[in-house]
């Protein structure tokens, strides 16, 4: 993908032209988006994870968000199916045939842990009109403002995983998603989810410590026992023991995308998991802005073709006898009698 | 030498009333959003965050409302002035296209009580596409309306402020060709941010483009739509040969948006998705035969003074224009969010839009019937 930029005649000769396709319109690819210095992140280890819903629970504690039953004429407990707007994070479970095994693809089951992932260069950021979703430009976590959001749902539209969700059953509802616990974190607490996983599958760090991390689990042989820290990664809490998984040579949110401040590690393959995994190394961003400001570089384009344009009208309203913006004449009084 | 002038004649006819009687089922439907919320009304859900009242009312609404800018880039811009007696009705058009658009966009935003914010320096994100067509579209109303000024000055006989008006007109005009360059092509590129989501069917970064040309089509059928329409309803004499050439045109632009759209899909090696058997291939042909109907029609020159053959071939590209947009939108997008999601639109949902429509029916026989819009030879 060719990441140079050329100038804007090539790209609107090539665009109006049409004769140079999608290739052509890359050369508008704006740069993409660096981690950021202190980037905070997640990693979740699915192979760790037990299902227990803890993080589900504290994470609804932590933020205010009430309870959810789909289908239950008396609401006995919290079962939400997806992230919603009652729900910022969810553990989803995979299956297959028999279901018998943990982390295997086939007769096997998994666990899965779905928020929004602080991408690195966020598309709700990107698309969103009123700066109503924000990228924190120290730690990169992605914030919502619901007091200026005009609700147009384009972050919800745009999210490559389908993350903000806004409230449709209220007249003024408004959209929620995952902040990482911004405001505990604002105090020096960790984000809910990590503070209270007993087995260390959601486990708080920087990104860079996190992607050491990750890396020495990929170094694991398989079944071993190994211990696996908890909470925050450094935070001094004793480690949860546990054996090695099969895990897949990969980790998930190192490049997807641009790559993403919480990643996932599993024995499953991802796509079975629910991430997108047929996607660019670059986010979406990167293309719709580079067109948009290749096409009105700082308004230039629009002001030269303004400029074009009023003479061009200037030159043309003139000519017309018959015209109705130069001769009012013969068109006025006729027929309002 | 030509004229302009009202039609006469009652204005509070059955057809009016019956128009009258939708546009009231749309307000009831309008007070139900406002105070039970957007889901009360709506099939919208977490997959599907935009329905019909965006993707119908805002952007099918507006490339309707093209007529005006199709037609103004032919007088104006190529100097066609034979084109000039179609000017005031295709204004007209778009006048009513993009203000009710507008409004549409305040029923479907969920926190429309905020939407100052979007002219907020503090808060205005330049690189959000929405950005730029909010702005533009909103920049264009007052422009389509100061365009339109001179046919109400006309009618109340303010000589006068009408000659003051056309000293300066022509800075309107060219904004008028400038904005609805800008944000028809972006209301493409904002699909562009949706990547994977959207089938490679429609997703393309020649969306902008492709969206630009299609929705000036949509313009250049408009107008021999309406024209015919009103012959026929209003009993106006038909204006056939401007129709003929003014369908050559389109003929031609369709034939220049058929290439490109084909040439794209073939580069990106897409043309594929087109042969599975699900919706996405059916609803890409129904849109594209749409495309091809009128220039089949059209190709001889002689069928281009049929005013049969023209009308068909109108409504052929509305309503190609209209499934492209669609298709982009909602038939090829396929929400990442988890879970298996659905979108068909609420009976109310669809009411409402009949409603907006049927409110523009009622403004163009207002309208024409006392304003001196339509065109006397
Ligand atoms: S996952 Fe979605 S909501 Fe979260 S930062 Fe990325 S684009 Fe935004
Ligand atoms: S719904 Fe709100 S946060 Fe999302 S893009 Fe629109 S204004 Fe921004
Ligand atoms: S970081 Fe906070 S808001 Fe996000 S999933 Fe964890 S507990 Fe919920």
């Amino acid at each position: 993908m060719p990441l140079n930029r050329r100038d804007f005649l090539k790209l609107s000769a090539a665009g109006v032209g049409g004769a140079l396709c999608a290739d052509a319109a890359n050369a508008a690819q704006r740069e993409t988006k660096q981690l950021p210095p202190d980037a905070v992140g997640m990693l979740y280890d699915s192979s760790l994870c037990i299902g227990c819903k803890a993080c589900m629970s504290a994470c609804k504690d932590a933020n205010n968000m009430p309870p959810e039953t789909p289908g239950q004429p008396t609401p006995l407990w919290d079962t939400p199916p997806e992230t919603s707007g009652r729900t910022l994070n969810v553990i989803k479970l995979y299956q297959n045939g028999s279901a018998e095994h943990k982390d295997q693809e086939v007769d096997g089951y998994a666990f899965m842990k779905r928020h929004c992932l602080h991408c690195v260069d966020p598309s709700c950021v990107s698309v969103c009109p009123v700066s109503a979703m924000t990228k924190d430009p120290m730690t990169g976590i992605v914030e919502h403002h619901a007091d200026r959001c005009i609700g147009c749902r384009y972050c919800v539209y745009s999210c490559p995983f389908g993350i903000p969700k806004y409230e449709y059953e209220d007249a003024f509802g408004q959209i929620q998603k995952c902040q990482f616990c911004a405001h505990l974190q604002a105090k020096g607490v960790i984000p809910a989810c990590c503070d209270v996983c007993p087995t260390g599958a959601s486990l708080f760090g920087t990104v860079e410590d996190l992607k050491q991390e990750s890396q020495r689990r990929l170094q694991m042989q398989t079944d071993q026992e190994y211990e696996f820290p908890r909470g925050k990664l450094g935070g001094g809490r004793p480690g949860h023991i546990a054996k090695a998984s099969r895990y897949l040579k990969h980790v998930y949110g190192e490049k997807e995308l641009g790559g993403t401040q919480v990643m996932y590690m599993s024995a499953v393959s991802f796509d079975k998991l629910g991430l997108p995994t047929n996607v660019p190394d670059f986010g979406y961003p990167t293309i719709s802005e580079g067109i948009q400001h290749t096409l009105y570089k700082w308004m230039l384009g629009p002001a030269v073709l303004l400029s074009g344009l009023v003479y061009v009208v200037h030159r043309n309203t003139r000519n017309h006898h018959d015209d109705d913006h130069s001769d009012s004449e013969t068109s006025s009084d006729k027929g309002t009698s | 030498m030509s004229t302009h002038a009202p039609i006469g004649g009652k204005l509070f006819t059955r057809p009016f009333y019956f128009f009258l009687l939708l546009f009231m089922i749309a307000l009831a439907i309008l007070a139900t959003r406002f105070i039970f919320g957007l889901g009360s009304v709506t099939n919208l859900n977490d997959g599907y965050p935009w329905g019909i009242w965006i993707v119908i009312d805002v952007m099918i609404g507006t490339a309707f409302g093209c007529a005006g800018y199709a037609v103004a880039l032919l007088v104006y811009l190529f100097n066609r002035g034979e084109y000039h007696p179609l000017v005031r009705s295709a204004l007209m058009a778009g006048m009513f296209g993009y203000t009710l658009a507008g409004m549409a966009v305040m029923f479907d935003l969920g926190r429309y009580w905020q939407f100052y914010t979007l002219m907020m320096p503090g808060y205005v994100q330049y690189n959000s596409v929405m950005l730029e067509v909010a702005w533009c579209v909103m920049a264009y109303i007052v422009v389509l309306w100061i365009e339109f000024l001179p046919t109400f000055l006309e009618r109340f006989g303010l000589k006068n402020l009408r000659q003051k008006l056309s000293k300066v007109l022509f800075i309107i005009i060219a904004l008028g060709i400038l904005l609805p360059t800008m944000h028809q092509s972006s209301l493409g590129t904002m699909a562009v941010v949706a990547g994977h989501q959207i089938s490679p069917l429609w997703q393309t970064q020649l969306l902008p483009p492709l969206f630009l040309i299609s929705a000036l089509l949509m313009g250049y059928a408009l107008v021999p739509f309406e024209a015919i329409l009103a012959s026929m309803g209003l009993r106006q004499p038909m204006e056939t040969s401007l129709l003929a050439k003014i369908s050559g045109v389109a003929l031609a632009v369709t034939i220049f948006y058929l290439v490109l759209r084909f040439a794209d899909l073939l580069w990106r090696g897409a043309l594929g998705f087109a042969f599975e058997s699900n919706l996405d291939a059916l609803m890409f042909w129904v849109e594209n035969l749409l495309f091809i109907v009128p220039v089949v029609l059209l190709a001889q020159r002689s069928s281009r003074t049929n005013p049969a053959l023209i009308f068909i071939s109108a409504v052929s590209l509305l309503l190609a224009g209209s499934i492209y947009r669609i298709n982009t939108y909602i038939i090829g997008y396929h929400p990442a969010a988890g879970g298996t999601w659905h979108y068909f639109p609420s009976v109310a949902e669809i009411m409402l839009t009949v409603g907006i429509f049927s409110f523009e029916v009622i403004l163009y026989l207002i309208f024409v019937k006392t304003l001196p819009v339509l065109h006397r030879a």
